[in-house]
């Protein structure tokens, strides 16, 4: 058996590899694991569904088609019509179904097929969601998650490719996370469920195929990782780059290849959007005085412009040797020809091959304060 | 002798003592029940409706009139105070409509679940709150139901869920509660109120199709007050038969303005949901008095004979007191003492409403999330930051 690279499977086959690769290697240097984004979020869901009777999951196709994106394979045919529920496509009808489940009690994942249809639902989850146990002065909490991929896909043009993490990250009351590697995505995802508010999980449908090395930790069936702490990806001492979502992976492009020249990038995932761990960006940024933020979503009022912001108001500013700087999205509805998308959001190097010295979204040497 | 009485009455509550009156009335033999023709039901897609009998004992018809009073005189005191800019923001009066809430608790248990648009200070009293945390929560008080942070929209209680801002909003909600009735399997079911307005949101139907899918045990309940905020029925649907609107779930037209007919039609739509057939409509044909809220003066879209018409053929507290005088289940003056004994309930709790201090400004910050470790919440600026606890 090779190191294994488990792809697809049903919910806990990975977990079996897992024990088997443990138990055989455990004299020599344990394999690792790699497990893709999606199974991450499947063995995420099954435990918690395990875990505790209360939680359920509802949304379009969640059931008998395994989901749309297949994150829920496999779990209807384990428990049943019951806790795993096939909606009609009533975003604004089901998603209020759920917060009043939530609300008498019950624990349910409502999965928008893509966080586009979100906004026809988008009154329940704010208004109906994340401002009632403040409304009710703390008589009423709503324990759900709101999960589903957000941002870009690939060529689905502009009414299928919104970012919604400023949206969602705007709102008190809300908790808004964003994984990036499988190990966020299940640790996250179990928080999410565990966690007495209404929290937003953002996937995003790129990364679901995506494998990663799973650690020991993450193979635990108590594996939470806690909402509002940032993971620093990679220690670096020239520039920060602060990103969250499949843009952490360009930025670990980028520092790979910057590191070549010279440049040392720290990588920050932030894997919480709201409540947004200020505290670790502003440590890099006072380490390195130079910051960049990475996002896939439009500039304006977006997250890079509450972390400069915020970054302004505290300490940290007065280790900034030169302007912070943002990598968005391009400020236009994502348009469909390949050449345009791609210059449309923030490119990982390797995707550009044509220009290694300057890859589109890669950070400028100068604003790296680089010699 | 009838006279007489009436004067003793008057004497004696001028003087506002207890003893004497109960003595003179105690020697009174009423009824113990009686027996009372209620109209018939319209009914769409079922075979029978809800009898058109029904038997009210004393003990019960005392009872409605009591916290239809006490609804009645709350809602006029918080449109005094609200003249008197003691109460301030929306105020949705629900004097008129109080056979509504009472009888539709009638109909259920406590254990069955509630919840409603923002016209909901009746609710938020029948579910079990007191005219002091309602009136207090109306002015924005510590001592308030929600501690002043939600006001007059966002009350809620043990198994009622508001309270609600967003119109038809609470439709998804409700069918998600009556969702978690059926999940634990304890025959709970769950009523879901929205307005004759509301009734044209395109979420309710999302939601009847659900809850009909599903079988949810929920029961959808027009309050059809004919205007939706200045707009009428005829201008703003183009069928005005609201319990028909559920097409395929079963439907009943209830006359709101009789607290029996309003819980027969609630038993009957309750063992319906119960028996696991799925949802059913009830529409209640109601009036409210008031205006569409404290803004609204309420005549520019509707007359006042209109209004005076109602009040005087209608009331749901006068039916219901022709009713019992009528038929020997209570005296007027018995009525009357209870008259006194909600004027005073309402006064005090106006008084604790009006003197209660405004919530303090540390706790501005508090209730942002539920069983969450006390951390910081950002003020008006960044050098203001406000402590959160759960």
């Amino acid at each position: 058996m090779a190191a294994g690279i488990v792809r697809g499977g049903l919910a806990g086959c990975g977990q079996q590899v897992a024990r088997l690769l443990r138990r055989r290697f455990h004299r020599s240097a344990p394999a690792a694991l790699q497990v893709t984004v999606r199974d991450a979020l499947n063995q995420g869901m099954d435990e918690e569904l395990e875990r505790d009777e209360r939680v359920f999951l509802l949304g379009e196709e969640v059931a008998q088609y395994d989901g749309a994106y297949k994150v829920s394979r496999g779990l209807w045919k384990k428990y049943g019509d019951k806790r795993i529920i096939d909606t009609p496509i009533s975003e604004m009808g089901f998603a209020g179904i759920a917060v009043g489940a939530a609300m008498a009690g019950l624990r349910p994942i409502c999965e928008f097929m893509t966080f586009n249809f979100s906004m026809q639902a988008i009154d329940q989850v704010i208004n109906s969601a994340a401002k009632t146990y403040y409304m009710s002065g703390g008589l009423q909490p709503v324990p759900i998650v709101f999960r589903g991929p957000n941002g870009a896909s690939a060529g689905v043009a502009a009414q299928h490719s919104q970012c919604f993490a400023a949206w969602y990250g705007h709102c008190p009351g809300l908790k808004v996370v964003s994984p990036w590697s499988s190990e966020d995505a299940k640790g996250l995802i179990k928080s999410a469920i565990r966690d007495d508010n209404p929290v937003v999980v953002l996937e995003n449908e790129l990364m679901y195929g995506v494998p990663f090395e799973f650690p020991d930790e993450a193979q635990s069936k108590d594996f939470l990782i806690p909402i509002g702490k940032a993971k620093i990806e990679r220690q670096g001492t020239h520039v920060t780059l602060v990103s969250h979502s499949r843009p952490v992976g360009h930025c670990m492009e980028a520092a790979a290849i910057l590191s070549k020249e010279g440049v040392e990038c720290e990588v920050i995932n932030m894997r919480t959007i709201r409540p947004m761990d200020t505290q670790t960006i502003e440590a890099s940024v006072m380490k390195t005085n130079h910051l960049i933020t990475v996002e896939g979503g439009w500039p304006q009022f977006g997250v890079g412009a509450e972390i400069c912001s915020s970054i302004m108001e505290g300490p940290a500013f007065n280790f900034l040797d030169a302007p912070a700087a943002r990598v968005t999205g391009a400020d236009v509805p994502m348009p469909y020809a390949k050449l345009l998308e791609e210059n449309c959001v923030p490119q990982g190097a390797e995707e550009r091959p044509s220009s290694p010295r300057r890859p589109r979204g890669e950070p400028r040497r100068e604003a790296a304060g680089a010699p | 002798m009838r006279k007489m009485l009436a004067v003793v009455s008057r004497v004696l509550t001028a003087v506002s003592q207890k003893p004497t009156g109960r003595v003179l009335l105690a020697t009174r033999n009423f009824a113990n029940d009686a027996s009372f023709d209620i109209k018939k039901c319209d009914i769409h897609r079922l075979e029978e409706g809800p009898p058109t009998t029904t038997i009210l004992t004393r003990e019960e018809g005392l009872k409605y009139y009591k916290i239809m009073q006490t609804v009645r005189r709350m809602e006029l005191k918080a449109d005094q105070l609200y003249k008197q800019k003691i109460i301030r923001g929306f105020c949705h009066l629900y004097d008129g409509q109080e056979a509504c809430c009472v009888g539709l608790e009638a109909g259920i248990n406590p254990s069955d679940h509630v919840i409603t648009a923002y016209r909901a200070h009746g609710f938020t009293y029948t579910r079990g709150l007191t005219v002091r945390e309602i009136l207090a929560e109306l002015t924005g008080r510590r001592g308030g139901c929600a501690k002043g942070k939600g006001g007059s929209m966002h009350m809620y209680a043990k198994n009622f869920y508001g309270g609600n801002g967003i119109v038809g909003a609470q439709v998804p909600l409700g069918a998600g509660i009556a969702l978690a009735c059926k999940y634990n399997g304890k025959d709970e079911i769950c009523l879901t109120l929205y307005g004759d307005g509301a009734a044209n949101q395109g979420q309710i139907f999302e939601t009847y199709n659900m809850a009909a899918l599903w079988k949810l045990p929920c029961i959808f309940i027009c309050e059809n007050n004919r205007y939706g905020m200045g707009t009428s029925v005829e201008r703003a649907a183009a069928s005005t038969d609201y319990y028909k609107r559920g097409d395929y779930i079963p439907g009943i037209r209830v006359d709101g303005m009789d607290v029996l007919c309003v819980r027969e039609a609630t038993k009957f739509a309750a063992a319906y949901c119960r028996s696991g057939k799925g949802p059913m409509v009830m529409e209640l044909q109601t009036y409210r008095y008031h205006g569409h809220s404290m803004s609204d003066p309420g005549v520019s879209y509707r007359t006042r004979e209109e209004i005076q018409e109602v009040r005087s053929k209608s009331d749901p507290i006068m039916l219901l007191k022709d009713r019992m005088v009528n038929n020997n289940l209570a005296s007027i003056e018995e009525l009357k003492e209870i008259d006194v004994e909600v004027r005073k309930e309402i006064e005090d709790a106006a008084q604790f409403a009006t003197a209660d201090p405004e919530p303090p400004l540390e706790e501005l910050g508090y209730h942002i999330y539920s069983r969450e470790p006390p951390f910081e919440v950002r003020g008006a600026n960044q050098w203001i930051k406000y402590k959160s606890i759960s």
